[in-house]
């Protein structure tokens, strides 16, 4: 007897009048506890890691997954592939460090100051690539931060390859350790409530497909530029916020890194998700920091884990969480 | 019953190769405002070059396209589609992840309907997109217009495409082989909207294959080969025409 497997959404809400009223308080909680329970999780961590290097390791992944939500969202924003994240992260921290050594400005000014306007020279200088595809596109944005931390090296001028040091810190360490977790937070949902909207919505056509929005009377090229000026600012904060962290910005804020590491971990958490890449950043670094002590083999071991999980689920953790949380799977007789 | 002017749209002398192969070669002729034109001609014709270059796709080698006196030519595809020229697809190009009615939130964004009056706000749009998905034959009350577009049958994808289209509240409708994979059934549903949106005024522009019905509807046609207009006028004169009957030998007139 053959038998196939059956997947039905969980009735919990019912529509009424265009409103979902919810039938009791324990479906309530069914329904708040996916996003309730991270950002609490999130918030009272930095409570619970009392060692400077478990801090450093927090505030890492919060950095990592502000990336990989950037490379997220130019993907269902644009239909882009960017292999570039480290040109926000760098152009963020060497304005910040520049505002700060030079004009004299405390690091929660230069923080706003370097993440909208990096954003902007960021933008600027992708603004070019926009009407590129696929592999081109990716191509140019793998070049800039390569292109930029040469020219820094070669002309000397930023600190060459000394870096810059003497940065402020930031005012105490609870601002230090709650800032970023809160941006992660506050963007993923912002973020996540634009591609809803139906501003958000004519984003996520252009990467279905562009030239049906170009015959709908849209310029696809500044909701392109919109994308890319969100996403390129999560990754200047998160530029700015680690020159302050570390009251010093050097070539490795250009580092490849920052580039490959963000989607690794979107492809991991889901990509297309948002809060999927995020959850992949809370499991990668993490894991990459524990292996450390296997020195070389770590990256071998880290690797075909990477490999295992593409393969055995490519849908990425956050997609195959959400099944198991919102549908029930049973065995019919067909 | 319409304005007749020779300044609606305008195609001039139009020149357009690939490589060696001329698909529009000095082609040229006027669109009245309220008629439905048909363009015909075989594979290869140059049929959705022309429809490419009038509505911005691509670029032409040489010549203009004229609406309502003003050049348009080379203009990018959203400022065409933008004055009131709408296009549908060959293969048809649905937004997939979205649910059919939200297909059509993406032209009713466009700064087009947005600064008409009664453009609408977020919760509007959905009723305006599911009033012209009614209009073009969706079951208003059934789960139809809720499905992703991408569990849409194929005869539901080529209304929605038109209902893209109508969602621009266009002057100018040029459909690019509309009926082609459907039913003869399906094509016969369709041809009420189609009369519908003539009597409503709607300059339709058709490149098809499907010569029957297209007969019906057009009031002009021309034929196309080699990217040259070969002949022109009423449907019974192109029936008629013997250069015609030759490039079409065996087809089905």
């Amino acid at each position: 007897m053959a038998k196939r497997r059956e997947r039905i959404d969980r009735p919990i809400k019912v529509l009424s009048e265009d409103i979902y009223a919810l039938e009791s308080v324990s479906r309530m909680i069914y329904v708040a506890a996916p996003s309730v329970f991270p950002i609490l999780f999130l918030l009272l961590l930095p409570l619970f890691t009392p060692s400077l290097y478990m801090q450093r390791v927090l505030i890492l992944t919060a950095v990592y997954a502000l990336l990989a939500l950037s490379w997220d969202f130019i993907a269902v924003a644009t239909g882009l592939v960017s292999l570039g994240q480290a040109l926000f992260f760098g152009v963020g921290a060497y304005s910040a460090a520049i505002l700060n050594l030079h004009f004299g400005l405390p690091p929660m000014v230069t923080l706003v100051v370097s993440t909208l306007g990096g954003a902007a020279i960021a933008t600027a200088l992708v603004a070019p690539c926009l009407p590129l595809r696929g592999i081109y596109f990716a191509m140019t944005t793998l070049v800039y931060p390569l292109l930029l931390a040469r020219a820094i090296e070669a002309t000397a001028v930023l600190g060459g390859t000394d870096g810059l040091v003497g940065i402020a810190s930031f005012p105490n360490v609870w601002v230090e350790r709650y800032l970023v977790l809160v941006f992660v937070l506050g963007a993923t949902f912002a973020l996540r409530r634009l591609l809803r909207t139906d501003f958000g919505l004519v984003m996520r056509s252009i990467s279905d497909n562009d030239q049906a929005v170009r015959a709908s009377a849209i310029n696809i090229t500044v909701y392109k530029l919109i994308a890319v000026y969100l996403a390129s600012a999560l990754g200047c904060f998160a530029g700015a916020y680690f020159t302050h962290l570390y009251m010093f910005v050097g070539l490795s804020a250009f580092s490849l890194d920052l580039s490959i590491l963000p989607i690794a971990c979107a492809v991991i958490g889901g990509m297309g998700t948002l809060v999927g890449p995020v959850l992949g950043a809370f499991i990668l670094v993490p894991l990459a920091e524990m292996v450390r002590d296997l020195g070389t083999l770590r990256i071998v071991f880290y690797s075909l884990l990477l490999v295992a999980l593409v393969l055995f689920k490519p849908e990425g953790l956050m997609n195959f969480l959400h099944r198991k949380y919102q549908q029930i799977e049973r065995w019919v007789q067909v | 019953m319409f304005e007749v002017t020779t300044d609606f749209l305008v195609v001039d002398e139009l020149s357009k190769s690939f490589g060696g192969v001329k698909a529009l070669d000095r082609l040229g002729f006027p669109v009245v405002q309220g008629e439905v034109l048909g363009i015909i001609g075989l594979n290869g014709s140059g049929k959705t070059t022309l429809v490419n270059v009038i509505t911005g796709f691509i670029r032409p080698d040489s010549g203009h396209v004229r609406f309502r006196g003003k050049e348009i030519t080379g203009l990018p595809p959203e400022k065409i589609s933008g004055l009131g020229i709408a296009r549908t697809f060959q293969t048809v190009r649905p937004f997939h992840h979205l649910p059919a009615f939200k297909n059509l939130i993406v032209p009713l964004y466009s700064s087009r309907i947005r600064s008409a009056a009664g453009g609408g706000r977020w919760g509007d749009r959905d009723a305006v997109a599911l009033d012209l998905l009614e209009e073009v034959g969706f079951e208003r009350d059934s789960a139809v217009p809720y499905k992703p577009a991408a569990a849409l049958p194929h005869g539901y994808l080529r209304r929605l495409e038109l209902a893209r289209c109508l969602a621009l509240r266009p002057e100018v409708i040029i459909t690019d082989e509309l009926f082609s994979g459907l039913s003869s059934s399906e094509v016969g549903s369709l041809m009420p909207l189609m009369e519908r949106l003539r009597e409503r005024g709607i300059t339709l522009m058709m490149v098809e294959h499907r010569l029957r019905e297209l007969f019906q509807l057009a009031g002009r046609v021309i034929v196309m080969e080699q990217g040259r207009k070969i002949a022109e006028g009423p449907p019974q004169a192109i029936v008629a025409d013997k250069a015609v009957r030759e490039t079409y030998l065996g087809a089905e007139l």
